[in-house]
Order: C-alpha cells, then structure tokens, then sequence
C-alpha cells in the first residue's frame, strides 16, 4: 500500500489547478532546500574552515617569508621551493626518509599480515586470544606506542638488551643513533600496524568463496599452490585497499615519532610530517613549512592517483 | 571513497549448523573465538583452506608447526604489552638490573603516585575527557544531520555539496596544520577548549558510513512517517535514528578512539600543562623524567594507554567489525 501511495505521489499531478498547486509546490521545495542547506552548514563550515580553506591558505602562504612575528608575510615568489628542492637540503633527507619508512612498514605489514591472517583462519585453539592481542596496538595512542618502544629499545635495561645479549652481540643505541633512528621508528610503527592488517586479511579469508576451492581441491589443487594461485588473488582488492591506506597512514605518521626520536638524530630520523612541523613550531620558518606541507600533499596525492590507475589494470574484482 | 562500506554492519549471528562439523571436536573457547569476530555471519563458517582439504586430518607436524607459528605471534604482540604493564608495577631496583626482572617480585603502586605528582596527570585526563566526549558528540551531531540531509532532503545539487565534503579526507592533516593554527590563534582560542575541539568537528568520515547506513533505510518507513505528518526532524529522530543507532555507535567509538589518541593538534595548540591532554602530557612526562625512571613513565603509559584497552576489550566485536566491513566492502 504504501508502495502505490509513494508511485502516486511521484506522479506529475494532474493540472486542475495550476498556478496554485505549483506555487504551494515551489514552496514546499524551497522549505525543502533551505531545511537541507540549514541540516549540512555546521558540518560543511567545519569542513570549508578546517579543510578546505587552510588548504589553499597554504599554498599561498608557501609563497612568502614570514615568522608569526613579522605583522605580515613578505610575498618571495618561489624562493622557498627552490631552496627545498635543491640537492642536499632537507627536504631531499626527508623524502629519502619518508619513503623507507612508508615502503618497509607497507611492505612488511602487508606480508607479515597476510601471513599472520591466514594463519588465525585455521582457527586454531586460543587463536581468538591471539586476535585480540594483534589488534589491541591499533587502539592505542600513537603517543603510548612511542614511549613503550622507548623503553624496548633501551640499549641497557630493555628487551632490546635482552634479545640481542642471546645472539652474544650488545643491542644498538637505536633512538640515539642515526644508524637506527629510522629503524627504530619504522619497527614500532609496523608492530602498532601489523595486526591491523593482519585481522582484515584474516576477516578477508574467512569470506571468501568456498564454492571456488571446493573445484580447486577437485583439481588437485591444494596446499601452497591453492594459497598462491586461488587465495592471494582473490584477496587483490583487500591488499589494493590496505595499500592505498596503509601509504597515507604510513605518510602522515607523527607521534611516534614525536615520542621517540624527535626526527633526530640530525635529520636521520625525519619524515615529512615532522619536518613540516619543525619548520613551523620550532624554527618558525613558516613559509618554508607551508612549501613542505605542499609538496607532500602533493605527493600523497600523485601516489593515491597512480595506485588507482594501477589497480584498475591488476586488481582482480571477483 | 571505496573505503567505506556499503552495506550495514550485521552483528555475527552463529548458526549452531556452521559450527558444527570442523570445529566442534576443537574446544575453543567460546569467548575467545567470538571475540574478535567481525561483521559477517559467513565468518563462522569454517575458513575456505580448511574446507579445501574436508575429510583429510591436517597432518600432526602441521599442526605443530602452527601452533608454534601461533606462539611466536603472540609473543610479538603480548610481550611489549606485557613489558608495558610489568614494568609500571615494578620496584625501581628492578627496573635498572640485568639480566632482567620479569616478574616483579612486589607489586610497586608508587610509580603511579610519582607519575600522577610529578605532572598534572589529573588536568591531562580531564582535559582528554572533555575534548573527547565532548568533540565527538559534536562531531556525529553534525556527521548524522548532515548526512539525514543527503539522504533523505529533496534538494538539487545535494550530491554535489555530498562530493565536496566527501573530497576533503583527501585532504592530509598536516597541510591544514598550519593554517588552522593562524586561524585558531587570531581567533584568541589558543589554549582552549574550543581551539582543542572546535576544528576537528567536521566529520566527512562519519557522515559517509552514515549516510551509507540511511541509504538502507526502507523508503517505505520513511514515507508512512511522512504521510502521518512527521515533518523531517521527527522522521530523523523516531524513524532514522533508531534504525541506524548500531552504526551511530560504531561510529561513536571510532571516532571516539581518534580523538582520545589525536596529538599533533593538541601539541601545537595547547601551550601550558593545564590545558594539556594525556598523550601530549605523557611526551612531556618521559622528556621530564628522562631515562632515569622508566617505572613512572611507565605507569603513566599505562594511565595513557588504558582507557583505550579497556573501550577495546568492552566493545571489541562492534569496534573490528566496523573497521573490517569498511575495509571489506570498499
């Protein structure tokens, strides 16, 4: 009943009276328009403000020379992108630094998920247990891992000792040093990460097709081939997603690295978003920040179009 | 954005039948298995691997081999949050000693004393309280009105202002950072609750899992309110919102979760400890304390990291599922 009351309104009414019906109609819509524009402001002011605005904001802004304390930024034109780019500023450590961290904790979450998510699929005794744990570090604050890492990575009284003293070898000062600072953050980082992947692949898994392996174990296939050949295809639009997320996440990682190494030391340990920070917060370089803060929007825009455009191509849509 | 589902979160509904055949001679936990399950019914059911090889016992040094690889998985994840707990209950003596202490050998409240005196932990908490209750329920109040909006207002373009909203989790938060300090601080709200709060609130996130939600909503529901004469505020609070409310409060928790653990926004905004909150009062806890007391620090991760642990374990089942069908219906 409600189906042909609801076609009977869709209908154009009939035009018995129509200058009056339309006049009533047009009001109704325009109430309708107003309700709608009055239902979405607060959050698309939010998002025009807070979003939208600082964006473009920005791009000018890295256009000028400015330190909070001058009244007003000094237009410089290019200057700042030209001193960025050039060979051997920080920009080029910070970009070198950005894509280790990004490439190892994406890759290494990715296989050491995938890997850890088919095993919970067995659905061994205590898995459950198991599932939690991994997923717990996701839940916590970016800050809490930092300090916890911290103390792991403690070259006298953390487990790093502990681990390192069973190989016979002395655990490397790994937050103080630049041979290790990045490693430090990167290894944190992919723990906090790590089950995250891993339960999305694990849920992944459960839901695929059973009609599709059940011909595959007809055929013979099993084991290995059936895991190479049936599973980590059809899981391609769940690992095209994880990178895609995984690459901005990765990008855009700032507390643990607030909390453990300060991006130091030097410069060994500075990805994009604390360099961006640094140079508005600590040195008050504003204009050369907002330069920064462009090229990497820029970038992580560049990279998501390029992952898209790929995945169109490989990414197997069941 | 393909990251978001499409359809709504189904709670697991274990059929007694799909249990049965594999896992019924397996004990496992009831509790334990359930835990962590995510939104689909299908996921009580065997795992495909496992059916492939239906009939066949998986051979006794396989099964050993998994279970190994499932200890060490649990060792990676279970011995650094175990580290985390031991140490900020151990005596200081045995904090600073090698070999080390795994078991402390008297339970040392005092670290959470030095911890909570040493900084303002009772101003940091309140001020995370306060930003996050407060900051996410604006948030889902304009994430619900806007996306009721989209959904359910007869309006033109309405699609398009949708893009435009939608368009902004493009948007990294780093290149808004700058900005959105000139603003905050020319608006004298720096080191306030309302320069804390106030920029977060616009939800593109929260209002696209809702409003995929409303998309579910039978039309004919909708309709037979309108045609009792509920106008659009009664049809969103008596019709809408309660259909959605499972969705409403997964996004409440994810949205919470985020807000408890921001910290770039609260570090650069904030400028004195009592307007700091935790994780931004626990950097400066372990900058003040330095290396030497690992045992206050610690306590005071635990304070950071706690309440965390325990929305998880309480409410763990809605929180994944969310997250998993989000990432599973793209």
């Amino acid at each position: 009943m409600t189906v042909l009351a609801d076609r009977r309104r869709a209908r154009p009414r009939p035009p018995a009276a129509p200058r009056r019906r339309s006049a009533t109609r047009t009001r109704a819509l325009l109430r309708e328009g107003l309700l709608f524009w009055a239902l979405i402001l607060p959050n698309l002011a939010a998002i025009v403000v807070f979003g939208y605005y600082p964006t473009l904001y920005n791009l000018v802004l890295s256009l000028t020379d400015w330190d909070f304390v001058q009244p007003a930024p000094v237009l410089v034109g290019l200057d700042n992108y030209v001193e960025l780019l050039r060979p051997g500023s920080v920009l080029a450590d910070a970009l070198r630094n950005t894509t280790v961290f990004v490439l190892v904790t994406v890759l290494g979450t990715m296989v050491g998920g995938l890997a850890i998510g088919a095993l919970l699929a067995q659905r061994l005794r205590l898995s459950g247990v198991v599932r939690t744990l991994a997923f717990a570090p996701h839940m916590l604050p970016g800050a809490a891992v930092g300090v916890l890492w911290l103390f792991l990575f403690d070259p006298s009284y953390g487990l790093s000792r502990w681990l390192f003293e069973m190989v016979g070898a002395d655990s490397p000062r790994w937050t103080t040093t630049s041979d290790f600072s990045l490693w430090a953050i990167t290894i944190a980082y992919a723990w906090q990460r790590l089950g995250f992947v891993a339960i999305i692949y694990y849920a992944a898994i459960l839901d695929l097709p059973r009609d599709l392996y059940e011909a595959a174990a007809l055929d013979g296939a099993r084991g290995w081939s059936l895991f190479r050949h049936l599973t980590i295809p059809l899981l391609s639009p769940i690992t095209f997603f994880l990178t895609v997320t995984g690459v901005i996440a990765a990008a855009q990682t700032f507390d643990i690295i607030a909390t453990l190494t300060n991006g130091g030391p030097g410069t060994s340990s500075t990805t994009l978003p604390w360099l961006v920070y640094e140079q508005a917060f600590v040195s008050f370089d504003i204009g050369t920040s907002a330069a920064s803060a462009t090229v990497m929007f820029v970038l992580l825009l560049v990279v998501t179009l390029v992952q898209t455009r790929v995945a169109h191509r490989q990414v197997h849509y069941s | 954005m393909t990251l978001l589902p499409t359809r709504p979160v189904a709670t697991p509904e274990r059929t007694a039948s799909t249990q049965s055949a594999e896992s019924a001679g397996s004990a496992q936990s009831a509790q334990s298995a359930e835990s962590t399950q995510s939104a689909r019914s299908a996921q009580s059911q065997p795992s495909p691997r496992e059916r492939g090889s239906r009939g066949r016992r998986r051979p006794r040094s396989l099964t050993i081999g998994l279970y190994a690889m499932l200890g060490l998985v649990f060792a990676v994840f279970a011995v650094p949050l175990y580290w985390l707990f031991s140490s900020a209950l151990k005596p200081e003596n045995e904090i600073y000693t090698f070999p080390l202490t795994w078991v402390p050998s008297s339970l040392e409240w005092g670290n959470f004393v030095e911890a909570w005196t040493s900084a303002p932990f009772g101003a940091f908490l309140r001020n995370s309280v306060i930003t996050t209750v407060v900051g996410t329920a604006l948030e889902i109040g304009v994430a619900v009105l806007s996306a009721y909006a989209v959904a359910f207002v007869r309006f033109r373009g309405k699609m398009l202002v949708f893009a435009v909203m939608v368009g902004s989790l493009m948007l990294p938060g780093h290149i808004t950072l700058l900005v959105n300090y000139i603003t905050v601080s020319s608006l004298g709200w720096l080191n306030t609750y309302q320069g804390l709060i106030l920029p977060g609130i616009g939800s593109a996130f929260a209002m696209f899992l809702l409003y995929q939600q409303m998309r579910q909503v039978p039309g004919e529901l909708v309709d037979a309110a309108s045609i009792d004469g509920a106008g659009h505020l009664r049809r969103m609070v008596s019709v809408v919102g309660p259909i959605c409310s499972p969705m409403i409060l997964t996004a409440t928790l994810i949205v919470g979760i985020g807000k408890w653990n921001d910290f770039v926004w609260p570090l650069i905004v904030t400028s004195t400890a009592d307007m700091r909150t935790l994780p931004i009062g626990l950097m400066f806890l372990r900058s003040q304390e330095g290396y030497d007391s690992w045992g206050p620090v610690m306590a005071g991760t635990v304070i950071v990291a706690a309440p965390m642990l325990v929305v998880f374990f309480l409410a763990q089942r809605r929180i994944v599922g969310g997250i998993v069908s989000g990432a599973l219906k793209g």
